[in-house]
């Protein structure tokens, strides 16, 4: 059992869990994941890991209410424990000096941005990041990116904050304006926006990475659901990725596969909702 | 003391007499019936019954026997058998159990036709099929888990801690022997739950979980750790185990579970599944219990199946179960070189799964969404003889068809799955990254490592697997105990 140590709503039906799991805290790097069971006759769900604390052995990672086991976890409080937590998976992203990197993250995906940013920086690199949010009040994480980046730029689609607009609006700008070069781009959100970033970097022929998040099983290479297309090749996300070059990949198949299971969750989470609500 | 002790008055058959009595099958749910549930499909023997069948045996006199050659562990089959015409059905039990530790799942999973069973004198004559050897080892099995007292208990006095990677067959039966043993054994799973294919691949209908429980308790009450959710490779590593983790020896069993994919286009559609994948949903994830469980599945009218080994044919029945209408069996070979074993076979025709021989997949159709909804064929025919001394099959030119399908299943074999074998170096793999190991002993090239099953060898069987954890096990002993590597 892994337990709940911390948690914080972070508005919009967004959660962050402090998640007592010291193996996996000892060993995670940036870009990995890990996935989790709620209770034992749950699914199993992948999440990007946002910060680990090796002193206190947690794991953090920030979630979105949208099906019933997501549900589920957001009504466990602090002293609950998760079924299972397995981690951390995946190929860790590349971290080393590149000069410039542009670090993207939209919505929830600045959590997982986050170690990335942080990690470059460290290393050496000059990293410019790009987090947007619906509006102000939805922006996730903004201290701790700034404390992170060398310089931050914010997009919201209301403009309360920052450019009106979304991120692939700055980075256009920032791309268009040819001040400096720019090494690498690094995009975790939704997929069509690490597919609207891939489109905008091809052009100038700017290396561009993107974290895929199909549904997965296992996680370990052996159920094979998360495969996607990367240069026309079948590719694992779960050992293969998630990480992968923005340029190859078949955005379009990889939303398809999303939708797949989607009448099916939504009547799952229905019925539980209703269920709870009469009990 | 087995309680059918009294049951047979008649000891004392001869051959003759012995090769008169007819080839007890098992009393099994009716297909129409059965082919909607996931309840297993065999009742398997009453005493009765397996008296009868043991009396078939005429007890060979040569020093061994032909059906112990046969078994890829040399269960003394021929004196387990002698003990149940006896009625001795517990001495029975713990007759198969020195040498084999899992019967109730052999006897239910064996290929028996191709071990065993093929190589009894009786089957080889004309008209006498041969023992059931497997329905009897089933039988016992199952007669001791309600009768007898499996409750095993050993002293961890060898003050030494092996780690066994996997919980599969190999890890399973390696961590039983070493436990036996003295020493004390943690088993690392990736998984949520422990079993490997026996818990994720194959269906309840075929080995109910409730067998696997059984066992996997009767491992924990001796004191096997078990630690779930830990990926040997990310979680720890293997130079961690013996370094940090203060484990003398590591055993990896992590089976063969990569699945391989066609490579033909349209296999990236919604409802085209990997039978890894779609087991798993419905073995490890239940969702053949849906009122339960949450893992989504769906469902239609027609499901093609491509393969015709044991993944293939636990697909497509449970295909069947799930509700689809339709399900079907395609094949680029023809029946003779189906690896499945026969039981299955023959139940899944039962069942009214159709099998279509020499047919390879070219490309599947999807529509707008990018959900399957059609399958190209082209049908085949046998030429030469290829690597693996079967005739190839090559396509006939024009002969290509569309079948309409709402999902298709690819059990065409699997690959090494990479995360050990990447992240522990000094230790050789060979061509097809599996682990170099040794047959008879399991080491691999690096000190200290062990290997075996599916992860050694390829894709194989769980005997095969069992056989080589003991192996294992008697080498991580012996190096334990002198430390020469
Ligand atoms: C659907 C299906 C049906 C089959 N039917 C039959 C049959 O009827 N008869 C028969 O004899 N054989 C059958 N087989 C083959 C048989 O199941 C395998 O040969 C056997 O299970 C191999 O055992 P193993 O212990 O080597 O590996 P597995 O059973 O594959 O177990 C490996 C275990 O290791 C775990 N693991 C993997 N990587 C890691 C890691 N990095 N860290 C920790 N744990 C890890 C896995 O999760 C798994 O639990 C079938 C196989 C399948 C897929
Ligand atoms: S273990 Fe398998 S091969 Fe050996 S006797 Fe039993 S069924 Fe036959």
């Amino acid at each position: 059992m892994y337990e709940i140590v911390g948690r914080k709503s972070m508005g919009e039906g967004i959660n962050l869990y402090n998640i007592l799991a010291p193996d996996i805290a000892s060993k995670a790097l940036p870009g990995q994941f890990i996935i989790l069971r709620v209770y034992g006759k749950g699914e199993r769900i992948p999440i990007t890991i946002a910060k680990t604390d090796k002193n206190d052995g947690t794991v953090t990672i920030l979630v979105q209410t949208l099906g019933k086991t997501t549900h589920m976890l957001s009504e466990l409080n602090v002293g609950d424990s998760l079924a299972d937590v397995v981690g951390p998976l995946g190929v860790p992203t590349e971290i080393i000096k590149f000069g410039t990197v542009v670090c993207i993250g939209g919505g929830f995906g600045i959590a997982a941005i986050y170690p990335i940013a942080k990690a470059l920086k460290e290393s050496g690199n000059k990293v410019i990041s790009i987090i947007g949010a619906r509006s102000k009040n939805l922006l996730l994480m903004e201290d701790e990116m700034r404390a992170v980046s060398t310089e931050l730029l914010v997009a919201t689609n209301d403009g309360s904050y920052g450019t009106k607009g979304i991120v692939t609006d700055v980075l256009k700008e920032l791309i268009g304006d040819k001040k400096e070069p720019i090494d690498r781009v690094i995009a975790i959100g939704p997929v069509i926006m690490m597919k609207a970033v891939s489109d905008l970097t091809r052009d100038k022929s700017i290396k561009t990475i993107v974290s895929l998040n199909p549904i997965m099983i296992d996680g370990t290479g052996m159920c094979g659901a998360c495969r996607v297309l990367v240069d026309k090749k079948t590719k694992f996300a779960c050992v293969d990725g998630p990480d992968f070059d923005g340029h190859k990949v078949d955005f379009d198949n990889l939303m398809n596969r999303l939708k797949f299971y989607k009448e099916e969750e939504k009547a799952s989470y229905e019925c539980h909702t209703k269920e709870h609500h009469q009990s | 003391m087995g309680e059918g002790k009294n049951l047979n008055k008649d000891n004392s058959l001869d051959t003759k007499a012995r090769l008169k009595i007819k080839r007890h099958e098992m009393a099994s749910q009716p297909p129409e019936e059965r082919k909607r549930n996931f309840k297993e499909v065999p009742y398997g023997y009453s005493p009765e019954e397996a008296i009868e069948e043991a009396k078939r045996c005429i007890q060979c006199k040569s020093e061994v026997p032909e059906c112990v050659k046969g078994c890829p562990v040399n269960i003394d089959i021929l004196g387990f058998i002698n003990l149940i015409e006896k009625g001795d059905f517990l001495a029975a039990a713990k007759k198969i159990k020195e040498t084999n530790s899992l019967p109730a799942i052999c006897g239910r999973v064996c290929p028996q036709e191709d071990q065993c069973e093929k190589l009894c004198v009786i089957g080889r004559r004309k008209d006498t099929p041969s023992v059931a050897i497997g329905n009897l080892e089933r039988f016992v099995a199952d007669y001791e888990a309600k009768y007898g007292n499996t409750r095993i208990t050993v002293k961890a006095d060898k003050g030494k801690k092996v780690a066994v990677i996997g919980g599969g067959p190999a890890g399973l039966t390696v961590a039983g022997d070493l436990c036996k043993m003295g020493y004390s054994v943690s088993i690392f799973e990736a998984l949520h739950e422990i079993g490997g294919v026996l818990m994720y691949g194959i269906p309840e209908f075929r080995l109910p979980k409730e067998i696997l429980s059984r066992e996997l308790k009767v491992l924990e009450d001796m004191g096997v750790e078990i630690f779930t959710n830990a990926v040997i490779g990310k979680t720890f590593t293997v130079d961690e185990l013996l370094e940090k983790k203060g484990y003398s020896a590591v055993f990896i069993g992590t089976g063969a579970g990569t699945p391989k994919f066609l490579n033909i286009p349209g296999e990236e559609l919604n409802g085209v599944y990997s039978a890894n994948e779609f087991l798993t949903r419905v073995n490890l994830m239940r969702a053949y219990n849906k009122s339960e469980y949450d893992t989504p599945m769906k469902c239609g009218k027609t499901l093609v199946v491509f393969g015709a080994g044991n993944t293939a044919m636990d697909a497509v029945r449970t295909g069947l179960r799930l509700g689809y209408e339709d399900a079907r069996i395609f094949y680029r070979r023809s029946r003779k070189e189906m690896t499945a074993r026969l039981e299955e076979v023959h139940h899944a025709e039962e069942e009214g799964i159709k099998f279509e021989f020499l047919i390879n997949p070219v490309r599947f159709i999807g529509d707008e969404n990018q959900n399957v909804t059609a399958v190209e064929c082209q049908r085949m025919e046998l030429g030469e003889p290829d690597e693996s001394g079967r005739r190839r099959p090559i396509p006939i030119k024009g002969s290509e068809f569309i079948t309409n399908i709402e999902a298709a299943v690819i059990a065409i074999g699997t690959n090494a799955n990479p995360i050990v074998p990447n992240s522990t170096p000094g230790m050789d793999l060979n061509k097809w990254r599996y682990i170099v190991a040794d047959e008879n002993t399991g080491r691999t090239t690096k000190k200290g490592v062990f290997a075996g099953g599916d992860i050694v060898t390829g894709a194989a069987t769980v005997i095969l697997a069992m056989g080589a954890g003991k192996k294992a096990a008697v080498s991580i002993d012996k190096y334990l105990e002198t430390g020469i590597w």
